[in-house]
């Protein structure tokens, strides 16, 4: 008997996205979808249906269908379209309590999945540089999407105390980007011109699309042998950018603002509706957040396709060039380096200067 | 042995005098110590006036040898010196003496080739900034910025301005995590700037030192930007961890701003050492614990106030007030020009204790107090071979 799956939160575009992969799991019967609103993208041959996990209807739609494996996408920090701040963390908090109480009602379900957000752990000059699943956060979240997963965390953690025979797995994203990213980082990354926070270059990690589904996809089924599938994980590529870095592979020039007026910068850009420049958003591009991604590897036996470089790369390729183009910098610097005045006599092309730049890189290295 | 009567330093001067023999004793050894005066030493096998100039700076007293060595090598009688020291040298000047030591073939490889090679490097490093291919780990740590950038900026200060003489650089393990324990002092951290240095220039290996700062470096703008690029991440346990597991070497300071923010007068007494969290997490991972005593930093900047209230109107743990700071503006920030000494002493292994050690308290205070004196003692003892504070 195959499983059937209800996903949460598929009107956005990794909710349908997960649900048109799973179908073609083999082990897969049935995908249920659910949205308060229809989504404008095709489901495949998912049943739609359309609901608010805020109401209690969604009792009735885990009995009809028989589900036994949720996975909760619904906890987002932007309202979808023209909804408010309002709603969102109803949705977030409130819906996420509807759909645990359907859950737990429910003898059927045999498997929770949620995204959450690395945002749990909010971003301070005194936390320590690398959070790993265990590190309590040194200042809590005090509002917005932040304080929302913290809040749909407990609820989860309540729920597998209530019910131990369902296994649930949290997973935390770290920034999700990718060509179809919708989120608020990618809007952020897509001004002409990237407003930072004066003295501070935050250490940044991403996640693609295409290994946030696989990851949902893996917590979603059974095991793989060796591995565990539940409990908390941070999900994040290899490696990190900084801020720095990333503008300049975007080729998009920074304005540093000093800190006090970030806020004001952020304000105008709200009110403008350019970005959602929410003050934990400004809270990540101070300080910067960086996950441990071990359990990940080890315990959950996920190895992401994309690193974070690769990933932001994919990113910036969906995006049009920038006011810099680094390609246009980098040849601007190969034309310095061709005069004669600079590369010296001799070896005057480009590739002369770049081979003796490898020799001295050589040099300083020994 | 080491009591504190050892320490009169107040009376520098007629300590001075009563320890003629030691500053005799201490002539010689000054050529071969430090890399600049290695370069001094190294280059005047050339032409036969290089000898005499050497020796006759080295004899008259160090401030001599100190001073000269990238004074004195400027007018054109080392030009291997003067490129490695100031890169200000011109390529006519250049051109000028290379016929006259054309003889010995320089390391650096083919003629007018260094220099090309020189803009060709800074080319292609412009050229990675641009773009951003460049790679930081994941404290944020950017091992290219650092070894041409920010190194480049402090080694003048080092070699030039602080004259920093650095001893037992091999009791630091050439591979694996090892968590080097220093006292801290001088209101601005320039001791641990400086030991970084000491340990990038100085280590056979080439070792990178990762410091702990306190958790105010990470709040600062601008501070807290350039402290993670050269490496430096936030003093807690987790940290400290996960650099020793990646076998990288660690520097603390234990102190903190009781060391670091303490009066003048009691300048080389070593504060209490926290709680001792670094030795839990050296046990922890099983590192060596190499203790380090720096002479110098106390002097810097001689605080004889604290203006409590204003610092806490500032928000930062002490407000030094010194014979210039507040006094004189920006010019008092100026530190003094101290003659400095690192000594990296033996290293203390901790791999040779079961697990549970890290969780027995008693162990744990007493290698703390292991390390504390014997970073005092060495302390002491290096005050003692001191002939002034600013020679």
């Amino acid at each position: 008997m195959g499983k059937v799956v209800l996903v949460t939160g598929v009107a956005r575009q990794l909710g349908g996205r997960f649900v048109r992969r799973i179908q073609r799991d083999p082990e897969v019967e049935r995908v249920v979808a659910v949205d308060a609103v229809p989504p404008e993208h095709h489901l495949g041959g998912a049943d739609f249906v359309q609901a608010d996990i805020r109401q209690p209807t969604i009792t009735k739609v885990l009995a009809e269908h028989g589900v036994d494996t949720v996975v909760h996408m619904d906890v987002t920090g932007t309202a979808l379209a023209g909804g408010s701040r309002g709603s969102v963390k109803e949705t977030n908090v409130i819906g996420t309590m509807q759909l645990l109480g359907a859950c737990q009602k429910s003898p059927r379900v045999k498997r929770l999945v949620v995204k959450s957000s690395t945002n749990v752990y909010g971003s301070a000059p005194r936390d320590p540089a690398v959070f790993t699943e265990t590190t309590p956060p040194k200042s809590l979240p005090s509002g917005g999407f932040a304080k929302d997963t913290v809040e749909v965390e407990g609820y989860v953690r309540g729920f597998a105390r209530r019910r131990p025979d369902v296994a649930v797995c949290v997973l935390r994203f770290a920034n999700i980007l990718g060509p179809a990213a919708d989120s608020p980082l990618a809007e952020y990354f897509s001004l002409p011109v990237l407003p930072t926070v004066f003295g501070y270059d935050p250490r940044l990690q991403f996640v693609h699309e295409d290994d946030a589904v696989e990851v949902l996809r893996l917590a979603s089924h059974e095991p793989q042998r060796g591995t565990l599938n539940s409990g908390t994980f941070n999900i994040a590529g290899e490696g990190l950018l900084l801020l720095s870095q990333c503008a300049r592979r975007l080729g998009r020039p920074t304005l540093p603002v000093l800190l006090p007026a970030v806020t004001w910068v952020g304000a105008a850009l709200r009110t403008l509706s350019v970005t959602d420049f929410s003050p934990e958003q400004i809270r990540l591009l101070t300080h910067g957040r960086v996950v441990a991604t071990r359990q990940m590897r080890e315990t959950l036996g996920f190895r992401p396709r994309y690193t974070t470089a690769e990933a932001f790369a994919d990113f910036v390729r969906s995006r049009g060039p920038g006011l810099l183009p680094p390609a246009a910098l980098a040849g601007a610097v190969d034309r310095i380096a061709a005069l004669p005045l600079a590369g010296g006599g001799g070896k005057s092309g480009a590739g002369g200067v770049r081979r003796g730049a490898d020799d001295s890189a050589h040099h300083s290295a020994n | 042995m080491a009591d504190a009567k050892v320490i009169p330093f107040d009376d520098d001067r007629s300590r001075g005098g009563a320890q003629r023999p030691p500053r005799r004793r201490s002539g010689p050894r000054r050529p071969g110590d430090g890399a600049k005066a290695r370069d001094v030493k190294a280059v005047p096998s050339v032409p036969g006036r290089g000898h005499t100039d050497a020796a006759g700076g080295a004899a008259p007293g160090s401030t001599a040898a100190g001073g000269a060595a990238p004074g004195g090598v400027a007018p054109g009688v080392e030009p291997q010196a003067a490129e490695a020291g100031a890169r200000g040298g011109s390529r006519a000047a250049r051109r000028d003496t290379v016929p006259e030591q054309a003889l010995p073939p320089e390391p650096r490889g083919g003629g007018g080739g260094g220099w090309d090679r020189r803009i060709a490097g800074g080319l292609a490093f412009l050229r990675r900034r641009l773009t951003g291919e460049y790679d930081v780990d994941e404290f944020g740590y950017d091992a290219e910025l650092t070894d041409q950038v920010l190194m480049s900026l402090l080694r003048p200060i080092y070699d030039k301005y602080f004259r920093v003489e650095v001893k037992g650089i091999e009791n630091i393990p050439a591979d694996g995590g090892a968590l080097i324990v220093a006292n801290h002092s001088g209101t601005l951290p320039w001791d641990g700037l400086m030991m970084q240095v000491a340990v990038h220039d100085n280590h056979p290996h080439g070792r990178h030192l990762r410091l702990l700062a306190a958790d105010l470096v990470f709040m600062l703008p601008v501070v807290n930007e350039l402290a993670r690029k050269a490496g430096h991440t936030l003093a807690c346990a987790e940290d400290a961890g996960a650099l020793l597991e990646r076998g990288e070497l660690v520097g603390v300071m234990p102190e903190g701003f009781k060391g670091i923010g303490k009066p003048f007068s009691e300048r080389y007494k070593l504060q209490r050492f926290g709680r001792g969290g670094f030795v839990s997490t050296a046990l922890r991972t099983g590192s060596p614990i190499v203790p380090c005593s720096i002479v110098g930093a106390e002097e810097i900047y001689p605080m004889i106030g604290n203006a409590k209230t204003l610092a806490r109107v500032l928000g930062i743990p002490y407000f030094p007030l010194t014979p210039t700071f507040p006094w004189l503006g920006p010019l008092g920030a100026l530190p003094l020009p101290t003659k400095w000494t690192i000594q990296f002493g033996e290293a203390i292994p901790t791999d040779g204790y079961p697990p549970e050690a890290a969780e027995d308290p008693m162990l744990m205070f007493n290698l703390t107090d292991q390390v504390r004196e014997q970073i005092q003692h060495t302390l002491y003892k290096l005050l003692v071979q001191r002939r002034s504070v600013f020679f």
